[in-house]
């Protein structure tokens, strides 16, 4: 048996959660068959909520209650619900067998004719279900085609359509108040591995992966602590999620006692992948993840990733993003190589004193690195952002020291100071 | 005299001794260096030391983009925050391969960040810079370390290779590189010159196969600048 929860007029976009949730109170299988009429079975639901028409009346005070002028019908097929309750006003149920005859005096309008098939009926003089009821098989197939055949067993209250229920996007939560605050670590691990566990087993038991964890902890002075990590591929497996949770919350610890955990995860398709024999050596992208968490937990976060180039001119002007390894597996093409000779900088630049008759440095004394200038090559001015505060204006040098090394040395013309940016090596 | 070459083959084989297979090497992308050690062995731990301006950092980004050319993901531990992204770059490194752990200095890091890369597995090449580092803060990292990262690295197909001032994992590594700097080429007038590059020198101290002496001749590369 199917009920019908129909609220003629119903605002799109106000009416519609609640309709569809007054439907849920009282079957899992809903099916939001238009903007303005749910459809649920209710077979197997006697014992819970009584006979057919206790059933109706429960929806429509509940449908009261959330404020919808709701009427219900009750059918064997779905189709026949929907249209006894958009035909007739407040409650009605109609036995197995009686749908043709309950849907005969009702307009043909409730069955939604095609603009065609429906000035088609009024020329005919078909105002009644009933009325298309009574008509020939053969001839309505003739004359009107597949459509005008579907609309007559329709109007017989023959529909055999199954149920096509509505998949609420699933919440993937799990959450825990505890009895006792928490105010170290390692307990609240055990809590979030209870937790991981059964996220996953929910997760797994619908095919999906989680691509995002967030966890929301209440402290005891009421304020919350609210950590996200995003993955950089879904993933599904309790004790990776819980080693990062637990290298995060080391990192960022709460600062009051958990008295509840919340945990969520983002669902997403699993990752399918298909390794083969010539593919390049990577790492396993789980435990790439879970190794690049260890060492920005040792290092510090922004301390490990990518090297990234940014579109300056500005000198040592990088960022560091995050190493993904589907960034790395992408296809690149093969650049050329040249064998340059390569810099290795001090970040930062070290001061230096230099000694400039004429403007040419001769001597440099900047820590560690010391010297009389026996070669140099320059100056080279790189100047830019001027339109910013931090803009940079320097006249750069190559210099060979005594001490045998060859060092770019540059005067930062708008503070007046001579540096030491790196050795060439 | 002759018979020794046998009995010495049938004591070995009574004792279940094994002579170990040649490690598996991979280019430089120098020919001068790889015709000298023969290339770098995988599973195995590469020294290259030398004082500033020898050509360490050149000879690393050239490896690092031989790397690249193989698809492999690379990952540099950069102990004292030396690395220049845009030299090595313009040098054909893919960036985008490259996992680059900044340690601000501390060796300690340096090394733990190492052996957590080396342990994670699927790395092509691991590079731990310590160049930057003091050579008597560099000689106090225990052997122990060293050991460690070479029995996690052995029978993977992973490079790793240690850049230093002074050799300092002693009998750890396989293969022990050591660059000098022979000459700087300058070009132009004296009021207008420039620095057209470096002529390097590579000597094997510890081949993993004993090279000829002849080719020591011929280890010197030029690295160009600009």
């Amino acid at each position: 048996m199917f009920a019908c929860l129909h609220v003629p007029g119903l605002p799109r976009c106000t009416g519609r959660a609640a309709l569809y949730e007054c439907a849920s109170a009282f079957s899992p299988l809903v099916e939001e068959t238009a903007p303005d009429a749910v459809v649920l079975a209710i077979g197997g639901t006697e014992n819970l909520f009584g006979s057919p028409r206790e059933l109706a009346a429960a929806l429509a005070r509940r449908a009261a209650a959330l404020g919808l002028d709701a009427r219900v019908a009750i059918a064997s097929n779905p189709d026949a619900a929907v249209h006894a309750a958009r035909g007739r006003a407040g409650i009605t149920v109609i036995g197995p067998g009686q749908e043709a005859g309950a849907l005969a005096p009702l307009p043909v309008a409730v069955l939604s004719p095609p603009p065609e098939i429906a000035d088609t009926f009024v020329l005919w003089g078909i105002r009644t279900c009933g009325d298309l009821a009574r008509l020939g098989e053969a001839g309505v197939a003739e004359r009107l085609g597949p459509e005008g055949v579907r609309l007559r067993k329709l109007a017989r209250g023959a529909g055999d359509r199954p149920l096509a229920p509505a998949d609420p996007p699933p919440l993937f939560e799990e959450t825990i108040e505890l009895e006792y605050p928490v105010a170290l670590l390692e307990p609240l691990l055990f809590i979030l591995a209870r937790l991981l566990n059964q996220l996953c087993t929910r997760l797994e038991a619908r095919g999906l992966a989680a691509n995002e964890l967030r966890v929301r902890l209440k402290l005891t002075d009421q304020s919350e602590h609210e950590r996200a990590h995003r993955l950089p591929f879904p993933m599904r497996d309790s004790r990776t999620f819980l080693k990062l949770l637990q290298l995060d919350l080391d990192a960022h610890p709460p600062p009051a006692p958990v008295t509840a955990v919340l945990l969520s995860a983002g669902a997403a398709s699993p990752r399918v992948v298909q390794n083969g024999m010539f593919v390049p050596l990577a790492p396993e992208p789980e435990k790439l993840e879970l190794t690049l968490a260890r060492i920005a937990h040792v290092v510090g976060e922004g301390n490990v990733g990518a090297p990234e180039l940014t579109d300056t001119h500005r000198p040592d002007a990088f960022r560091v993003k995050r190493f993904s390894h589907f960034s790395a597996a992408r296809g690149q093409p093969r650049r050329e190589r040249a064998r340059l000779l390569t810099l290795r900088l001090f970040r930062p630049p070290l001061r230096a004193e230099v000694e400039a008759p004429a403007g040419q440095p001769a001597l440099v004394r900047a820590g560690a690195v010391w010297g009389r200038v026996t070669a140099r090559a320059g100056p080279w001015r790189t100047a830019g952002d001027w339109w910013r505060p931090d803009a940079f204006s320097r006249d750069e040098w190559d210099v060979a020291l005594t001490d045998g090394a060859l060092y770019r040395l540059y005067l930062d013309r708008l503070a007046g100071e001579w540096y030491v940016e790196g050795s060439y090596d | 005299m002759s018979s020794a070459p046998l009995i010495q083959a049938d004591l070995l084989s009574r004792l279940g001794w094994r002579p170990r297979a040649a490690p598996e090497t991979v280019a430089t992308g120098v020919a001068p260096i790889d015709r000298l050690t023969g290339g770098l062995p995988r599973g195995a731990v590469t020294e290259i030391f030398g004082p500033a301006s020898s050509g360490r950092t050149s000879l690393l980004v050239s490896i690092l983009a031989d790397a690249a050319a193989r698809q492999e993901t690379c990952a540099v531990v950069d102990a004292c925050d030396a690395f220049d992204p845009a030299s090595a770059a313009a040098a054909g490194v893919d960036l985008d391969r490259l996992l680059w752990v900044r340690c601000a200095g501390n060796p300690e890091h340096a090394l733990k960040a190492a052996d957590l890369l080396v342990n994670a597995g699927g790395f092509g090449l691991i590079v731990l810079d310590i160049a930057g580092v003091a050579p008597r803060i560099a000689r106090r990292i225990p052997l122990a370390s060293w050991f460690r990262l070479r029995r996690a690295i052995e029978n993977t197909p992973t490079l790793l290779i240690v850049v230093g001032r002074e050799p300092c994992a002693g009998s750890c590594v396989s293969l022990l590189l050591e660059m000098k700097k022979e000459s700087v080429v300058w070009s132009g007038a004296p009021n207008a010159r420039l620095l057209r590059g470096v002529a390097l020198q590579a000597i094997p101290r510890k081949p993993v196969r004993p090279a000829p002496a002849a080719f020591a001749a011929e280890s010197g590369w030029v690295a160009c600048q600009r």
